[in-house]
Protein backbone atom coordinates (compact mmCIF):
# COMPACT_ATOMS: atom_id res chain seq x y z
CA UNK A 1 0.00 0.00 0.00
CA UNK A 2 1.80 3.46 -0.83
CA UNK A 3 0.23 4.71 2.60
CA UNK A 4 2.65 3.39 4.45
CA UNK A 5 5.60 4.48 2.67
CA UNK A 6 4.92 7.82 3.00
CA UNK A 7 7.23 9.41 5.60
CA UNK A 8 6.00 9.73 8.96
CA UNK A 9 6.13 13.54 9.41
CA UNK A 10 3.25 13.82 6.69
CA UNK A 11 0.69 10.97 7.48
CA UNK A 12 -1.40 10.76 4.43
CA UNK A 13 -4.81 12.52 4.44
CA UNK A 14 -7.95 10.24 4.48
CA UNK A 15 -11.51 11.77 4.21
CA UNK A 16 -11.10 15.32 4.19
CA UNK A 17 -14.47 16.22 2.58
CA UNK A 18 -14.69 13.56 -0.45
CA UNK A 19 -15.60 10.20 0.11
CA UNK A 20 -13.05 7.31 1.04
CA UNK A 21 -11.62 6.12 -1.80
CA UNK A 22 -10.08 3.40 -0.76
CA UNK A 23 -12.95 0.25 -1.36
CA UNK A 24 -11.30 -3.39 -2.20
CA UNK A 25 -13.26 -4.40 -4.59
CA UNK A 26 -11.83 -1.28 -7.25
CA UNK A 27 -8.74 -1.06 -5.34
CA UNK A 28 -7.31 -5.00 -6.80
CA UNK A 29 -7.90 -4.64 -10.50
CA UNK A 30 -6.53 -1.22 -10.58
CA UNK A 31 -3.34 -2.44 -9.17
CA UNK A 32 -3.14 -5.38 -11.40
CA UNK A 33 -3.28 -2.97 -14.07
CA UNK A 34 -0.87 -0.42 -13.10
CA UNK A 35 1.18 -3.35 -12.84
CA UNK A 36 0.95 -4.26 -16.74
CA UNK A 37 3.04 -1.35 -18.43
CA UNK A 38 6.80 -1.77 -18.39
CA UNK A 39 7.16 1.45 -15.91
CA UNK A 40 9.28 0.08 -13.00
CA UNK A 41 8.22 -0.59 -10.10
CA UNK A 42 4.51 0.99 -10.22
CA UNK A 43 2.46 -0.91 -7.13
CA UNK A 44 4.14 0.35 -4.48
CA UNK A 45 5.05 3.84 -6.03
CA UNK A 46 8.20 5.77 -5.17
CA UNK A 47 9.18 7.11 -1.99
CA UNK A 48 10.04 10.11 -0.73
CA UNK A 49 14.00 9.84 0.00
CA UNK A 50 16.51 11.23 1.91
CA UNK A 51 17.67 14.56 -0.40
CA UNK A 52 21.52 15.45 0.36
CA UNK A 53 23.19 18.08 -1.21
CA UNK A 54 25.60 21.35 0.03
CA UNK A 55 22.52 23.47 0.36
CA UNK A 56 21.47 20.57 2.55
CA UNK A 57 24.22 20.52 4.63
CA UNK A 58 24.60 24.41 5.13
CA UNK A 59 20.97 24.48 6.76
CA UNK A 60 21.52 21.11 8.72
CA UNK A 61 24.84 22.58 10.48
CA UNK A 62 22.85 25.84 11.28
CA UNK A 63 18.86 24.33 12.26
CA UNK A 64 19.78 20.55 12.90
CA UNK A 65 16.89 18.48 12.91
CA UNK A 66 14.15 21.35 12.36
CA UNK A 67 14.94 20.85 8.60
CA UNK A 68 14.51 17.50 7.01
CA UNK A 69 15.31 17.50 2.89
CA UNK A 70 13.99 14.68 1.12
CA UNK A 71 13.44 13.66 -2.88
CA UNK A 72 10.35 12.70 -4.60
CA UNK A 73 10.67 11.89 -8.27
CA UNK A 74 13.28 13.93 -8.43
CA UNK A 75 12.49 16.91 -7.26
CA UNK A 76 13.48 18.43 -4.35
CA UNK A 77 11.83 19.14 -0.73
CA UNK A 78 12.77 20.68 2.72
CA UNK A 79 10.07 20.05 5.45
CA UNK A 80 10.68 22.68 7.92
CA UNK A 81 9.43 24.15 11.30
CA UNK A 82 7.41 26.90 11.36
CA UNK A 83 9.85 29.01 13.74
CA UNK A 84 12.48 28.85 11.14
CA UNK A 85 10.81 29.55 8.38
CA UNK A 86 11.73 33.35 7.83
CA UNK A 87 15.40 32.54 8.28
CA UNK A 88 15.31 29.48 5.70
CA UNK A 89 13.73 31.49 3.35
CA UNK A 90 16.10 34.53 3.46
CA UNK A 91 18.77 32.06 3.27
CA UNK A 92 17.72 30.41 0.37
CA UNK A 93 17.77 33.50 -1.62
CA UNK A 94 20.40 34.95 -0.19
CA UNK A 95 23.00 32.46 -0.22
CA UNK A 96 21.75 29.78 -1.72
CA UNK A 97 20.72 32.23 -4.87
CA UNK A 98 16.87 30.88 -5.30
CA UNK A 99 16.17 34.16 -6.29
CA UNK A 100 12.21 33.80 -7.97
CA UNK A 101 9.86 32.81 -5.73
CA UNK A 102 7.69 30.82 -8.37
CA UNK A 103 4.70 29.92 -6.12
CA UNK A 104 2.76 30.37 -2.13
CA UNK A 105 0.11 27.82 -2.11
CA UNK A 106 -0.95 25.63 1.24
CA UNK A 107 -2.82 22.47 1.67
CA UNK A 108 -5.40 21.47 4.17
CA UNK A 109 -5.50 18.63 5.97
CA UNK A 110 -7.96 18.54 8.94
CA UNK A 111 -7.43 15.27 10.67
CA UNK A 112 -4.03 16.66 11.45
CA UNK A 113 -2.78 18.32 14.36
CA UNK A 114 -0.94 21.11 12.48
CA UNK A 115 -3.72 21.32 9.50
CA UNK A 116 -2.21 23.46 7.28
CA UNK A 117 1.08 22.79 5.15
CA UNK A 118 2.32 25.65 3.49
CA UNK A 119 4.20 25.40 0.54
CA UNK A 120 6.68 27.09 -0.89
CA UNK A 121 8.44 26.61 -4.62
CA UNK A 122 11.69 28.46 -5.45
CA UNK A 123 13.88 28.59 -8.23
CA UNK A 124 17.01 29.70 -8.79
CA UNK A 125 17.90 31.34 -12.08
CA UNK A 126 21.73 31.05 -10.97
CA UNK A 127 21.72 27.24 -10.65
CA UNK A 128 18.73 26.05 -12.68
CA UNK A 129 17.21 24.60 -9.82
CA UNK A 130 14.22 24.27 -8.12
CA UNK A 131 13.34 23.68 -4.59
CA UNK A 132 10.01 23.04 -2.44
CA UNK A 133 9.94 24.34 1.17
CA UNK A 134 6.94 23.03 3.54
CA UNK A 135 5.58 23.84 6.75
CA UNK A 136 3.09 22.92 8.80
CA UNK A 137 1.08 25.24 10.91
CA UNK A 138 -2.60 25.10 13.20
CA UNK A 139 -5.26 27.14 12.23
CA UNK A 140 -5.48 30.55 13.46
CA UNK A 141 -1.58 30.29 13.53
CA UNK A 142 0.47 32.99 11.86
CA UNK A 143 3.63 32.29 9.45
CA UNK A 144 5.82 35.42 8.02
CA UNK A 145 5.53 36.81 5.33
CA UNK A 146 8.18 36.60 2.72
CA UNK A 147 7.49 39.58 0.76
CA UNK A 148 10.78 41.53 2.46
CA UNK A 149 11.95 38.93 0.60
CA UNK A 150 10.38 38.42 -2.63
CA UNK A 151 7.79 41.13 -3.62
CA UNK A 152 6.16 38.56 -5.50
CA UNK A 153 4.59 36.63 -2.51
CA UNK A 154 2.91 39.58 -2.41
CA UNK A 155 -0.59 38.43 -4.28
CA UNK A 156 0.36 34.95 -3.75
CA UNK A 157 0.33 35.54 0.22
CA UNK A 158 -2.97 37.29 0.04
CA UNK A 159 -4.79 34.59 -2.18
CA UNK A 160 -3.27 31.78 0.47
CA UNK A 161 -5.47 33.74 3.01
CA UNK A 162 -7.98 34.29 0.90
CA UNK A 163 -8.19 30.77 0.50
CA UNK A 164 -7.86 29.15 3.66
CA UNK A 165 -7.45 32.02 6.15
CA UNK A 166 -3.86 31.53 6.60
CA UNK A 167 -2.59 35.09 8.45
CA UNK A 168 0.75 36.19 7.24
CA UNK A 169 2.81 38.08 9.99
CA UNK A 170 4.36 41.33 8.23
CA UNK A 171 2.35 40.93 5.07
CA UNK A 172 1.86 44.87 3.93
CA UNK A 173 -1.34 44.65 2.59
CA UNK A 174 -3.20 40.95 3.86
CA UNK A 175 -7.09 41.58 2.16
CA UNK A 176 -8.97 39.09 -0.37
CA UNK A 177 -7.60 39.11 -3.72
CA UNK A 178 -10.03 36.96 -5.58
CA UNK A 179 -13.07 36.86 -3.41
CA UNK A 180 -14.38 39.73 -3.05
CA UNK A 181 -14.16 41.76 0.78
CA UNK A 182 -16.70 40.83 3.08
CA UNK A 183 -17.32 37.51 2.10
CA UNK A 184 -17.56 34.71 4.80
CA UNK A 185 -15.55 31.04 4.37
CA UNK A 186 -12.09 30.12 2.80
CA UNK A 187 -13.28 28.39 -0.29
CA UNK A 188 -10.10 25.73 -0.20
CA UNK A 189 -10.12 24.46 3.37
CA UNK A 190 -11.75 20.74 3.39
CA UNK A 191 -14.75 21.48 5.20
CA UNK A 192 -15.91 24.38 2.23
CA UNK A 193 -18.70 22.65 0.47
CA UNK A 194 -18.11 22.98 -3.50
CA UNK A 195 -21.55 24.64 -4.00
CA UNK A 196 -21.63 26.39 -0.48
CA UNK A 197 -21.53 30.50 -0.94
CA UNK A 198 -21.84 33.08 1.48
CA UNK A 199 -25.41 33.18 0.56
CA UNK A 200 -25.82 36.46 2.59
CA UNK A 201 -23.40 37.94 0.60
CA UNK A 202 -25.10 37.25 -2.37
CA UNK A 203 -28.37 38.67 -1.28
CA UNK A 204 -27.06 41.69 -0.34
CA UNK A 205 -24.74 42.49 -2.65
CA UNK A 206 -26.52 40.86 -6.09
CA UNK A 207 -29.97 41.06 -4.52
CA UNK A 208 -30.83 37.69 -5.70
CA UNK A 209 -32.06 34.84 -3.51
CA UNK A 210 -29.78 32.17 -4.04
CA UNK A 211 -26.06 32.44 -5.93
CA UNK A 212 -26.93 28.42 -6.82
CA UNK B 1 -16.58 79.19 -23.41
CA UNK B 2 -17.38 80.26 -27.13
CA UNK B 3 -13.99 80.17 -28.11
CA UNK B 4 -12.59 76.63 -27.17
CA UNK B 5 -9.35 77.41 -28.27
CA UNK B 6 -8.20 80.08 -26.27
CA UNK B 7 -6.70 79.11 -23.23
CA UNK B 8 -8.54 79.79 -19.66
CA UNK B 9 -7.31 82.42 -17.90
CA UNK B 10 -6.52 81.47 -13.78
CA UNK B 11 -7.82 84.69 -12.90
CA UNK B 12 -11.12 83.94 -14.06
CA UNK B 13 -11.67 81.38 -11.91
CA UNK B 14 -13.27 81.28 -8.62
CA UNK B 15 -12.52 79.94 -5.66
CA UNK B 16 -14.18 76.68 -6.28
CA UNK B 17 -12.51 76.21 -9.69
CA UNK B 18 -9.29 76.72 -8.44
CA UNK B 19 -9.42 74.48 -5.50
CA UNK B 20 -10.14 71.83 -8.35
CA UNK B 21 -7.22 72.71 -10.31
CA UNK B 22 -4.96 72.77 -7.79
CA UNK B 23 -5.92 69.22 -6.54
CA UNK B 24 -2.68 67.38 -6.78
CA UNK B 25 -4.02 63.71 -6.59
CA UNK B 26 -7.21 62.37 -8.41
CA UNK B 27 -8.22 58.95 -8.35
CA UNK B 28 -9.84 57.02 -11.58
CA UNK B 29 -11.28 53.98 -11.85
CA UNK B 30 -11.03 52.11 -14.72
CA UNK B 31 -12.63 49.25 -15.69
CA UNK B 32 -14.44 46.03 -14.97
CA UNK B 33 -16.09 47.47 -18.59
CA UNK B 34 -13.39 48.55 -20.14
CA UNK B 35 -12.79 47.68 -23.87
CA UNK B 36 -8.55 48.14 -22.68
CA UNK B 37 -8.40 45.58 -20.10
CA UNK B 38 -9.22 43.04 -22.17
CA UNK B 39 -12.03 41.47 -19.88
CA UNK B 40 -12.94 42.11 -16.40
CA UNK B 41 -10.41 44.07 -14.61
CA UNK B 42 -10.28 46.85 -13.11
CA UNK B 43 -7.75 49.21 -11.91
CA UNK B 44 -7.83 52.16 -9.41
CA UNK B 45 -5.21 54.84 -10.65
CA UNK B 46 -4.24 57.37 -8.29
CA UNK B 47 -3.33 60.54 -10.95
CA UNK B 48 -1.85 64.16 -10.71
CA UNK B 49 -2.97 64.97 -13.94
CA UNK B 50 -2.40 63.00 -16.19
CA UNK B 51 0.51 60.95 -14.60
CA UNK B 52 0.04 57.59 -12.19
CA UNK B 53 1.65 58.04 -8.96
CA UNK B 54 0.12 54.49 -8.55
CA UNK B 55 -2.24 51.87 -9.33
CA UNK B 56 -4.21 49.09 -7.91
CA UNK B 57 -5.94 45.99 -9.27
CA UNK B 58 -8.99 44.51 -8.40
CA UNK B 59 -9.40 41.13 -9.69
CA UNK B 60 -11.80 37.79 -9.17
CA UNK B 61 -14.58 38.91 -11.45
CA UNK B 62 -14.44 35.50 -13.48
CA UNK B 63 -13.11 33.50 -10.35
CA UNK B 64 -14.56 30.03 -10.81
CA UNK B 65 -12.87 28.18 -8.08
CA UNK B 66 -10.78 25.90 -10.49
CA UNK B 67 -8.70 24.59 -7.75
CA UNK B 68 -11.94 23.64 -5.79
CA UNK B 69 -13.52 21.85 -8.87
CA UNK B 70 -10.11 19.61 -9.25
CA UNK B 71 -10.82 18.32 -6.07
CA UNK B 72 -14.12 17.50 -6.96
CA UNK B 73 -13.50 15.43 -10.11
CA UNK B 74 -11.03 12.89 -10.94
CA UNK B 75 -7.83 13.55 -12.50
CA UNK B 76 -9.49 12.73 -16.29
CA UNK B 77 -12.87 14.69 -15.29
CA UNK B 78 -10.80 17.57 -14.29
CA UNK B 79 -7.92 17.70 -18.01
CA UNK B 80 -11.20 19.73 -19.62
CA UNK B 81 -11.36 22.44 -16.98
CA UNK B 82 -7.73 23.58 -17.19
CA UNK B 83 -8.70 24.77 -20.75
CA UNK B 84 -10.85 27.67 -19.53
CA UNK B 85 -8.54 29.17 -17.54
CA UNK B 86 -6.08 30.87 -20.58
CA UNK B 87 -8.65 30.25 -23.06
CA UNK B 88 -6.15 31.97 -26.24
CA UNK B 89 -3.98 29.38 -25.28
CA UNK B 90 -5.99 26.56 -24.28
CA UNK B 91 -3.31 23.71 -25.49
CA UNK B 92 -0.84 24.78 -23.40
CA UNK B 93 -2.86 24.58 -20.07
CA UNK B 94 -3.89 20.98 -21.42
CA UNK B 95 -0.11 20.28 -21.86
CA UNK B 96 1.09 21.33 -18.86
CA UNK B 97 -1.62 19.65 -16.72
CA UNK B 98 -1.50 16.33 -18.45
CA UNK B 99 2.50 16.33 -17.66
CA UNK B 100 2.12 17.10 -14.37
CA UNK B 101 -0.47 14.10 -13.75
CA UNK B 102 2.34 11.40 -15.94
CA UNK B 103 4.99 12.48 -13.58
CA UNK B 104 2.78 11.91 -10.52
CA UNK B 105 1.52 8.17 -12.11
CA UNK B 106 5.40 7.82 -13.53
CA UNK B 107 4.24 7.57 -17.19
CA UNK B 108 5.73 8.83 -20.39
CA UNK B 109 3.90 10.23 -23.37
CA UNK B 110 5.43 7.91 -26.45
CA UNK B 111 7.51 10.25 -28.40
CA UNK B 112 4.60 10.37 -31.61
CA UNK B 113 2.53 11.91 -28.75
CA UNK B 114 4.96 14.40 -27.58
CA UNK B 115 5.68 15.46 -31.21
CA UNK B 116 1.96 16.33 -31.65
CA UNK B 117 1.63 18.19 -28.81
CA UNK B 118 4.63 20.30 -29.58
CA UNK B 119 3.14 21.00 -32.72
CA UNK B 120 -0.34 22.06 -31.65
CA UNK B 121 1.14 23.62 -28.47
CA UNK B 122 3.53 25.55 -30.93
CA UNK B 123 0.85 26.63 -33.11
CA UNK B 124 -1.21 27.60 -29.91
CA UNK B 125 1.60 30.19 -29.11
CA UNK B 126 1.59 31.77 -32.59
CA UNK B 127 -2.28 32.36 -32.24
CA UNK B 128 -2.40 33.48 -28.88
CA UNK B 129 0.83 35.92 -30.08
CA UNK B 130 -1.41 37.07 -32.38
CA UNK B 131 -4.00 37.93 -30.46
CA UNK B 132 -1.98 39.75 -28.33
CA UNK B 133 -0.80 41.51 -31.15
CA UNK B 134 -3.82 42.62 -32.52
CA UNK B 135 -5.79 43.35 -29.57
CA UNK B 136 -2.27 45.44 -27.99
CA UNK B 137 -1.75 47.59 -31.37
CA UNK B 138 -5.97 48.12 -31.13
CA UNK B 139 -5.46 49.18 -27.88
CA UNK B 140 -2.53 52.34 -28.78
CA UNK B 141 -4.64 53.49 -31.81
CA UNK B 142 -3.63 51.09 -34.87
CA UNK B 143 -6.94 49.18 -35.88
CA UNK B 144 -5.30 47.40 -39.05
CA UNK B 145 -3.10 44.72 -37.32
CA UNK B 146 -6.54 43.33 -35.62
CA UNK B 147 -7.69 42.05 -38.86
CA UNK B 148 -5.10 40.78 -39.94
CA UNK B 149 -3.95 38.91 -37.04
CA UNK B 150 -7.29 37.33 -36.79
CA UNK B 151 -7.68 36.37 -40.20
CA UNK B 152 -4.44 34.27 -39.99
CA UNK B 153 -4.91 32.98 -36.82
CA UNK B 154 -8.50 31.49 -38.12
CA UNK B 155 -6.41 29.09 -40.42
CA UNK B 156 -4.48 27.81 -36.71
CA UNK B 157 -8.27 27.40 -35.46
CA UNK B 158 -8.96 25.93 -38.81
CA UNK B 159 -6.32 22.95 -37.98
CA UNK B 160 -7.38 22.76 -33.90
CA UNK B 161 -10.99 22.29 -35.74
CA UNK B 162 -9.72 19.50 -37.68
CA UNK B 163 -7.31 17.79 -35.57
CA UNK B 164 -10.15 17.65 -32.73
CA UNK B 165 -13.55 19.06 -33.81
CA UNK B 166 -12.64 22.26 -31.10
CA UNK B 167 -11.72 25.39 -31.87
CA UNK B 168 -10.83 27.21 -28.92
CA UNK B 169 -11.33 25.04 -25.47
CA UNK B 170 -9.68 22.21 -27.58
CA UNK B 171 -8.69 19.55 -24.75
CA UNK B 172 -6.58 18.23 -27.17
CA UNK B 173 -4.12 15.82 -25.02
CA UNK B 174 -5.03 13.04 -22.68
CA UNK B 175 -2.98 11.86 -19.65
CA UNK B 176 -0.77 9.20 -21.13
CA UNK B 177 -0.72 10.73 -24.71
CA UNK B 178 -3.23 12.43 -27.42
CA UNK B 179 -6.68 11.31 -27.62
CA UNK B 180 -6.77 11.51 -31.55
CA UNK B 181 -4.11 10.50 -34.30
CA UNK B 182 -3.32 13.46 -36.81
CA UNK B 183 -5.81 13.45 -39.50
CA UNK B 184 -4.61 12.44 -43.19
CA UNK B 185 -3.23 15.46 -44.32
CA UNK B 186 -2.13 17.25 -41.03
CA UNK B 187 1.34 17.92 -41.68
CA UNK B 188 0.51 19.26 -44.80
CA UNK B 189 -2.04 21.72 -43.38
CA UNK B 190 1.04 22.92 -41.01
CA UNK B 191 3.56 23.17 -43.42
CA UNK B 192 0.95 25.36 -45.58
CA UNK B 193 0.10 27.21 -42.65
CA UNK B 194 3.83 28.02 -41.96
CA UNK B 195 4.50 29.15 -45.77
CA UNK B 196 1.34 31.72 -45.73
CA UNK B 197 2.16 32.76 -41.87
CA UNK B 198 6.00 33.94 -42.70
CA UNK B 199 5.10 36.46 -44.89
CA UNK B 200 2.13 37.92 -42.94
CA UNK B 201 4.70 38.12 -39.48
CA UNK B 202 6.46 40.60 -42.08
CA UNK B 203 3.23 42.09 -42.85
CA UNK B 204 2.80 42.76 -39.37
CA UNK B 205 6.17 44.14 -38.91
CA UNK B 206 6.09 46.77 -41.69
CA UNK B 207 2.82 47.95 -39.83
CA UNK B 208 4.47 48.47 -37.06
CA UNK B 209 8.09 48.38 -36.37
CA UNK B 210 8.96 51.03 -37.59
CA UNK B 211 5.63 53.19 -37.77
CA UNK B 212 6.76 56.52 -36.02
CA UNK B 213 3.60 56.20 -33.61
CA UNK B 214 4.06 52.80 -32.83
CA UNK B 215 7.42 53.71 -31.89
CA UNK B 216 6.56 56.69 -29.86
CA UNK B 217 3.68 55.41 -27.82
CA UNK B 218 5.88 51.95 -26.78
CA UNK B 219 9.43 52.73 -26.52
CA UNK B 220 10.67 54.47 -22.91
CA UNK B 221 6.81 52.97 -21.78
CA UNK B 222 6.50 50.44 -18.71
CA UNK B 223 9.68 49.80 -18.12
CA UNK B 224 11.03 46.64 -15.87
CA UNK B 225 14.60 45.76 -15.24
CA UNK B 226 15.95 42.30 -15.04
CA UNK B 227 16.28 42.36 -11.56
CA UNK B 228 12.60 43.59 -11.07
CA UNK B 229 11.38 41.49 -12.94
CA UNK B 230 13.07 38.67 -10.78
CA UNK B 231 12.21 40.03 -7.70
CA UNK B 232 8.57 40.16 -8.66
CA UNK B 233 8.18 36.67 -10.24
CA UNK B 234 7.50 37.96 -13.19
CA UNK B 235 7.79 35.46 -16.54
CA UNK B 236 7.48 34.57 -20.20
CA UNK B 237 8.39 36.96 -22.83
CA UNK B 238 8.08 40.33 -20.17
CA UNK B 239 10.75 38.64 -18.12
CA UNK B 240 13.19 37.88 -21.61
CA UNK B 241 12.20 41.52 -22.71
CA UNK B 242 14.21 42.81 -19.99
CA UNK B 243 17.44 40.61 -21.08
CA UNK B 244 17.12 37.56 -19.02
CA UNK B 245 17.42 34.42 -21.36
CA UNK B 246 15.35 32.18 -19.72
CA UNK B 247 12.87 29.49 -21.09
CA UNK B 248 11.62 26.89 -19.63
CA UNK B 249 11.90 25.02 -23.24
CA UNK B 250 15.42 25.41 -22.57
CA UNK B 251 16.45 25.58 -19.15
CA UNK B 252 14.23 22.48 -18.11
CA UNK B 253 12.82 20.90 -21.43
CA UNK B 254 9.84 18.95 -21.40
CA UNK B 255 7.75 17.20 -24.10
CA UNK B 256 9.94 16.77 -27.29
CA UNK B 257 11.34 20.10 -27.18
CA UNK B 258 15.21 19.04 -26.35
CA UNK B 259 15.39 17.60 -29.38
CA UNK B 260 14.88 20.89 -31.72
CA UNK B 261 17.09 23.88 -32.70
CA UNK B 262 15.36 27.62 -31.51
CA UNK B 263 16.74 30.16 -29.81
CA UNK B 264 15.43 32.26 -27.00
CA UNK B 265 14.60 35.67 -28.03
CA UNK B 266 15.76 38.42 -26.01
CA UNK B 267 15.37 42.08 -25.54
CA UNK B 268 17.40 44.81 -23.69
CA UNK B 269 15.37 47.70 -22.05
CA UNK B 270 12.61 46.12 -20.84
CA UNK B 271 10.20 48.60 -22.33
CA UNK B 272 6.88 47.93 -24.41
CA UNK B 273 8.67 48.02 -27.60
CA UNK B 274 11.39 45.56 -26.94
CA UNK B 275 8.38 43.22 -25.80
CA UNK B 276 6.97 43.59 -28.83
CA UNK B 277 10.04 42.55 -31.02
CA UNK B 278 10.91 39.70 -28.36
CA UNK B 279 6.88 38.17 -29.30
CA UNK B 280 7.35 38.86 -32.88
CA UNK B 281 10.20 36.55 -33.10
CA UNK B 282 8.63 34.48 -30.71
CA UNK B 283 6.60 33.33 -33.22
CA UNK B 284 9.30 33.27 -36.10
CA UNK B 285 11.27 30.64 -33.32
CA UNK B 286 7.84 28.66 -33.00
CA UNK B 287 7.55 28.16 -36.76
CA UNK B 288 11.49 27.15 -36.79
CA UNK B 289 10.11 24.14 -33.73
CA UNK B 290 7.03 23.57 -36.19
CA UNK B 291 9.39 22.80 -39.30
CA UNK B 292 11.49 20.56 -37.53
CA UNK B 293 8.25 18.91 -35.52
CA UNK B 294 6.43 18.36 -38.91
CA UNK B 295 9.51 16.88 -40.59
CA UNK B 296 10.43 14.28 -37.93
CA UNK B 297 7.25 13.16 -36.53
CA UNK B 298 8.33 9.65 -35.75
CA UNK B 299 6.09 6.93 -36.00
CA UNK B 300 4.32 4.76 -33.01
CA UNK B 301 1.78 4.99 -30.92
CA UNK B 302 0.26 7.72 -29.64
CA UNK B 303 -1.00 6.47 -26.14
CA UNK B 304 1.44 5.28 -23.15
CA UNK B 305 -0.30 2.58 -21.35
CA UNK B 306 -2.41 3.97 -18.63
CA UNK B 307 -4.74 2.48 -16.28
CA UNK B 308 -8.50 3.29 -16.74
CA UNK B 309 -8.58 4.22 -13.31
CA UNK B 310 -6.13 6.63 -12.57
CA UNK B 311 -5.16 6.66 -9.13
CA UNK B 312 -1.30 8.32 -8.75
CA UNK B 313 0.65 6.82 -5.80
CA UNK B 314 0.46 9.39 -2.53
CA UNK B 315 2.90 11.78 -3.31
CA UNK B 316 3.18 15.40 -4.80
CA UNK B 317 4.42 17.11 -7.90
CA UNK B 318 5.21 20.32 -9.06
CA UNK B 319 5.46 20.76 -13.28
CA UNK B 320 5.62 24.18 -15.25
CA UNK B 321 5.73 25.03 -18.93
CA UNK B 322 6.45 27.60 -20.57
CA UNK B 323 3.07 28.63 -21.95
CA UNK B 324 2.23 31.82 -24.50
CA UNK B 325 2.27 33.93 -21.05
CA UNK B 326 5.00 32.39 -19.14
CA UNK B 327 5.37 30.24 -16.42
CA UNK B 328 2.44 28.35 -16.12
CA UNK B 329 2.85 25.31 -13.21
CA UNK B 330 0.69 22.56 -12.00
CA UNK B 331 1.60 21.39 -8.13
CA UNK B 332 -0.91 18.35 -7.67
CA UNK B 333 -1.24 16.25 -4.12
CA UNK B 334 -2.23 12.89 -4.53
CA UNK B 335 -3.64 10.58 -1.96
CA UNK B 336 -3.97 7.89 -3.62
CA UNK B 337 -7.36 7.87 -4.60
CA UNK B 338 -9.15 8.63 -7.89
CA UNK B 339 -9.32 12.56 -6.99
CA UNK B 340 -6.46 14.56 -6.68
CA UNK B 341 -5.85 15.91 -3.20
CA UNK B 342 -5.35 19.17 -4.05
CA UNK B 343 -4.20 21.22 -7.30
CA UNK B 344 -3.01 24.49 -7.06
CA UNK B 345 -2.31 26.53 -10.76
CA UNK B 346 0.82 28.75 -10.82
CA UNK B 347 -1.03 30.92 -13.35
CA UNK B 348 1.72 33.11 -15.15
CA UNK B 349 -0.76 35.95 -16.20
CA UNK B 350 -1.50 36.59 -12.29
CA UNK B 351 1.79 36.76 -10.95
CA UNK B 352 2.40 39.03 -13.88
CA UNK B 353 -0.02 41.53 -13.11
CA UNK B 354 1.27 42.08 -10.15
CA UNK B 355 4.05 43.73 -12.12
CA UNK B 356 1.79 46.88 -13.97
CA UNK B 357 1.63 49.15 -10.38
CA UNK B 358 5.84 49.42 -11.12
CA UNK B 359 5.94 49.70 -14.52
CA UNK B 360 2.91 52.05 -14.71
CA UNK B 361 4.04 54.40 -11.77
CA UNK B 362 5.24 58.43 -13.41
CA UNK B 363 3.97 57.20 -17.07
CA UNK B 364 0.44 58.63 -18.44
CA UNK B 365 -3.08 57.31 -18.25
CA UNK B 366 -2.87 56.60 -22.20
CA UNK B 367 0.68 54.31 -21.41
CA UNK B 368 -1.24 52.38 -18.85
CA UNK B 369 -3.65 50.93 -21.67
CA UNK B 370 -0.37 50.43 -23.74
CA UNK B 371 1.15 48.54 -20.33
CA UNK B 372 -1.98 45.99 -20.08
CA UNK B 373 -1.72 45.17 -23.10
CA UNK B 374 1.60 44.27 -23.42
CA UNK B 375 1.54 42.21 -20.47
CA UNK B 376 -0.52 40.03 -22.27
CA UNK B 377 -2.82 39.41 -19.40
CA UNK B 378 -5.98 36.57 -19.78
CA UNK B 379 -8.48 37.13 -16.92
CA UNK B 380 -9.58 33.87 -16.72
CA UNK B 381 -6.24 32.97 -15.96
CA UNK B 382 -5.85 35.72 -13.60
CA UNK B 383 -8.96 34.98 -11.93
CA UNK B 384 -9.49 30.82 -12.23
Amino acid sequence: MPEETKSPSSPPPEGGGKPAAANPPTEKPVAAAAAKPAAPAKPAGPTPEPWDAPVVAALKRLFGSGVQALTYLGQNYLEVDRSLIPEILQILRDQEQFDYCVDITAVHYPQRPRQFEVVWILYSHPRNERVRVKTQIADGEAIASAVPTWPAANWLEREVFDMFGIQFSGHPDLRRVLLPEGWKGHPLRKDYGIIQQDQEWVQINLGIESGQ
Amino acid sequence: MSDPISPVSPLDLDEKEKTFLDATELILNMGPQHPATHGVLRVILKLDGEKVLGLECMIGYLHRGVEKIAENRTYTMFNPYVDRMDYVAAVSNGLGYCEAVEKLLNIQAPPRANYIRVILTELNRIASHQLWLGTHALDIGAMTPLFYTFRDREEILKIFERYCGARLTTHAFRIGGCQYETYSGFEKDVKRFLDFVAPKIDEYEELLTTNRIWVERTTKVGVISAKEAIALGVTGPVLRASGVKWDLRKAQPYAAYKEFDFEIPTGQNGDTYDRYLVRMAEMRQSMRILRQAVEGIPEGPIMAKVPKVLKPPVGEIYHSIEAPKGELGYFIVSDGSTQPYRVRVRPPSFVNLQALDLMCRGQLIADVVAVIGTLDIVLGEVDR
